[in-house]
C-alpha cells in the first residue's frame, strides 16, 4: 500500500508538470491573447516594433518542415531497422548499431554547423543545377540562397532518422522469434516472412515515427540556421521561411516590450497544443490499428494470437 | 569505542571545522549579480575576473541574458545591475520601481558586409544601405551603388539582404542608424531588437549572417565590429555625416561617442548613431550598464561604486584586446560625476 502511494505519488508528478507548463504558457501569453485575439491566427504580419503579431507563418514552417522530414525520414529509417534486425550480418551488426546511436547523440547545434557549412551551399548548387523549368514550378521556385524549407526538412531527417530507426528496431528484436519461424514453416520467402515481423510490430513502429515526428517540430537549434527564419508561408522548398521553435529562440531573449514577450508565449501555447494534438492523434491511430488487427493478424499467425 | 570509529568521529570533527572556516571566510564575501545585453559579456567578464584579482573578497556574477531580460530583471529587483545594448524608453523606465540610471560602459560598431563577384572593395552611404534593405536597390549594378562606387566594376547579380534573426542589439545600432538617414525606414520598418524585414533572411548570431554572405554570391549583411575583426571577413567604409567614407575601427568608433559628447544628455541616453564630426563612423553605439539611483543594497552599492570608478578609468585598458572600443575621456568624466548622484549612504 505504501509503495502503491509513493509510486503514484510520484506519477502524480508528471500530470502537475503538463498543467503547470500549460498554465505558465497560458499565463504569460495572457497580453497577447487579449490584445490580438484571432488576429493572432489569420495574420501573417511579425512586426513587434508596431506590436502587430500573426502566428500563421511559424505555425505553418514547423509543420511543413517536420511534415517533409517525416517523409524523408520514415523509409530510411524503418530500412535501416528491417536490415539490422533481420538481414544483416552479425559483424556488421554492432558496428552499425552504435553508428545509428552515435548520430542520436550529436548536439543539434554540430548539426546546424554542418547544415550551414555543407548543406546549405549542397542545396544552393542543387537549385542552380535543375532545369529552368523545374525552377518555374511553384514547389522549386524562388532564388538560389541555399538556407531554405528543404535544407530544414533534410536536417531534421537526418535528425529523426537515428531515434525513430533504433526505437523500431528494438520492436522488430521484440517481435517472438516463433512468428519469424511460423512464416518460414509455411514455405515464406525471407522477404515475405520481414512482412510478417513488420505486420506484427507494426504498432510499435507507428509509435517510433511518431517521437521522430514529435522531435522534428520541437528541433530548434539546427533549424533555425538552416531555414532562413523569414516569416512566410509559401509552398517552394527553395524558399527561407521560419518555425515555432525558432522564433521563440531567436527573439525570447531580446524581447523587452509586454506583447511581443506574450506573443512568443502565445507560439509556445500553440506548439505545446500542437504536440499534444499529435500525440492524440498517434494514440488514436495505433488504437485503431489494435482494434483492427486482431482479425487480420489471426489469420497470418494464429498460435500467437490465441495464447 | 573501536579505532575505527573514533578514526571517523576524528575526521567528521576535522570536516566540522573546515566547514566553519569556510563559513568564516564567505561572510566576508561581497557577491553581486547582474543580467543582460551579450554583445559586452566578454569585456564584463574580463573586468569582473580582473576586479576580483585586486579585491578576492568581491565576486561579481553577470548572466548574459540579453538586453530585453536584463532590463526585466532589473525593474523587477531581482539582480543587483542591469546591463542594455539599447538604451531604455520612457515606457519602461517608469514601469520600473524607482529611478534607474544609464551607464555607457564601452562601444561597439557594425559593418555592413558583403560578397560580390569580382569586387573586393565597396563604399557604401546610409540611403544606400536603407534601400538595399528595404528591397529597392535589387542588383548589384545598380545606378544607385555605381554613383558610390565609381570605377567599380559591378555584376548584374540579385541582392541577397542577410540580418539577424535573434533579436539583438546589434540589430537595434543598424536600424537605429538606417532609421536616422531614411525616413521610409523610420516610417515603414523602426528602430527594435526584432523587427519585421521587408526582404532577405534571417542568420543566428553574427557567426550565422557573416556565414550566409560568405557563401552566398550577391548578398550583403551587417555583424558587429568585434566579429569582423575577428575573423577578418571584409566589410566596406560608410559614409559620415561630414561626407567622408570612414572604415570601423575601435578608434573611429570611440571617436564617434567623442563627437556625441557634446549633446550628450544627462542620463546618458542617446544615440551616437550618424554623429558629426570628422573621422568618425557612423554606425556606432554605447553598452549601457542600469543601476538604481537609490539602491536598497547600500553596502553592495558602495562595492559596486568602486569598481564602476576603477572601470571607467583602470578598467578601459582591457577593452582594445577584447575588440571593444573604449570611452573617450570626456564622457568617462561626465559618467564620474553621474557616479556620484547614487545614493549609497
Amino acid at each position: 500500500m505504501k509503495f502503491r502511494l509513493t509510486t503514484g505519488a510520484l506519477a502524480s508528478v508528471i500530470v502537475l508538470i503538463v498543467v503547470g507548463v500549460a498554465y505558465v504558457l497560458w499565463d504569460g501569453a495572457a497580453p497577447s491573447i487579449h490584445a490580438s485575439g484571432w488576429k493572432f491566427w489569420q495574420t501573417s504580419t511579425w512586426d513587434p516594433v508596431s506590436g502587430e503579431f500573426g502566428a500563421g507563418p511559424f505555425i505553418w514552417g514547423t509543420l511543413y518542415s517536420s511534415i517533409l522530414a517525416l517523409l524523408l525520414a520514415t523509409p530510411v529509417a524503418i530500412g535501416i531497422a528491417v536490415f539490422l534486425s533481420d538481414w544483416c550480418p552479425m559483424a556488421l551488426r554492432a558496428p552499425l548499431v552504435f553508428l545509428t546511436e552515435l548520430l542520436a547523440a550529436i548536439p543539434s547545434i554540430v548539426y546546424g554547423l554542418w547544415g550551414i557549412f555543407v548543406l546549405v551551399p549542397a542545396v544552393r548548387e542543387f537549385q542552380v543545377g535543375l532545369p529552368g523549368w523545374v525552377r518555374a514550378l511553384p514547389l522549386f521556385s524562388g532564388p538560389p540562397v541555399g538556407v531554405s524549407m528543404l535544407s530544414a526538412a533534410l536536417i531534421l531527417a537526418i535528425m529523426i532518422v537515428p531515434f525513430t530507426s533504433s526505437v523500431a528496431r528494438e520492436v522488430l528484436k521484440s517481435v517472438p522469434t516463433s512468428q519469424r519461424e511460423a512464416a518460414y514453416a509455411l514455405g515464406a520467402t525471407r522477404w515475405e516472412a520481414t512482412r510478417v515481423t513488420l505486420s506484427y510490430a507494426r504498432t510499435g513502429i507507428v509509435g517510433a515515427v511518431m517521437l521522430g515526428f514529435g522531435r522534428a517540430l520541437g528541433e530548434t537549434m539546427a533549424v533555425t540556421m538552416v531555414i532562413g527564419n523569414n516569416p512566410q508561408a509559401k509552398w517552394s522548398l527553395f524558399a527561407p521561411q521560419y518555425t515555432m521553435a525558432a522564433v521563440i529562440a531567436n527573439e525570447f531573449s531580446e524581447a523587452a516590450d509586454a506583447l511581443h514577450f506574450g506573443a512568443l508565449f502565445e507560439i509556445g501555447l500553440v506548439l505545446f497544443a500542437i504536440t499534444l494534438l499529435v500525440n492524440f492523434g498517434s494514440r488514436l491511430l495505433l488504437w485503431r490499428m489494435n482494434r483492427e488487427r486482431k482479425p487480420k493478424a489471426s489469420r497470418a499467425v494464429p498460435v500467437e494470437e490465441a495464447a | 569505542m573501536t579505532f575505527k570509529s573514533f578514526t571517523r568521529w576524528q575526521m567528521a570533527m576535522v570536516a566540522a571545522g573546515v566547514l566553519a572556516l569556510g563559513a568564516g571566510v564567505a561572510a566576508q564575501k561581497v557577491q553581486i549579480t547582474g543580467a543582460g545585453a551579450t554583445f559586452p559579456a566578454p569585456i564584463y567578464s574580463k573586468w569582473f575576473s580582473e576586479y576580483n584579482k585586486l579585491h578576492p573578497n568581491i565576486e561579481v556574477n553577470y548572466q548574459p541574458i540579453g538586453s530585453g531580460g536584463g532590463i526585466k530583471q532589473i525593474s523587477s529587483n531581482t539582480v543587483f545591475f542591469g546591463a542594455s545594448d539599447g538604451p531604455m524608453t520612457n515606457d519602461q523606465l517608469l514601469a520600473a520601481p524607482g529611478k534607474l540610471m544609464h551607464f555607457p560602459t564601452v562601444l561597439g560598431g557594425v559593418v555592413p558586409v558583403f560578397n560580390v563577384n569580382g569586387v573586393s572593395q565597396l563604399k557604401f552611404t546610409g540611403p544606400l544601405l536603407a534601400d538595399i534593405f528595404i528591397g529597392k536597390v535589387t542588383k548589384w549594378n545598380d545606378p544607385a551603388i555605381a554613383k558610390v562606387n565609381p570605377g567599380v566594376k559591378l555584376p548584374g547579380d540579385e541582392i541577397t539582404v542577410v540580418h539577424r534573426s535573434d533579436g539583438s542589439g546589434t540589430t537595434y545600432i543598424w536600424c537605429d542608424y538606417l532609421a536616422k538617414v531614411a525616413p521610409e525606414w523610420k516610417q515603414k520598418v523602426g528602430v527594435s531588437t526584432s523587427v519585421n524585414w521587408p526582404v532577405g533572411l534571417g542568420g543566428k548570431g553574427n557567426e550565422g549572417v557573416a556565414g550566409i554572405v560568405k557563401q552566398t554570391p550577391g548578398a550583403i549583411g551587417y555583424v558587429e565590429l568585434i566579429y569582423a575583426l575577428q575573423t577578418k571577413i571584409s566589410y566596406g567604409p560608410v559614409q559620415n555625416m561630414a561626407g567622408e567614407f570612414v572604415n570601423a575601427s575601435l578608434d573611429s568608433v570611440t571617436a564617434a561617442a567623442a563627437g556625441a559628447a557634446a549633446k550628450m544628455p544627462a542620463d546618458f541616453r542617446v544615440s551616437i548613431t550618424n554623429a558629426p564630426g570628422t573621422g568618425v563612423y557612423p554606425i556606432s553605439s554605447f553598452t549601457w550598464l542600469l543601476l538604481y539611483e537609490n539602491p536598497k543594497d547600500k553596502a553592495t552599492a558602495r562595492t559596486f561604486n568602486e569598481f564602476m570608478t576603477w572601470m571607467l578609468t583602470e578598467g578601459q585598458k582591457y577593452t582594445k584586446d577584447l575588440g571593444y572600443a573604449p570611452l573617450p575621456a570626456n564622457v568617462v568624466q561626465m559618467e564620474m560625476a553621474a557616479l556620484k548622484k547614487i545614493k549609497v549612504q
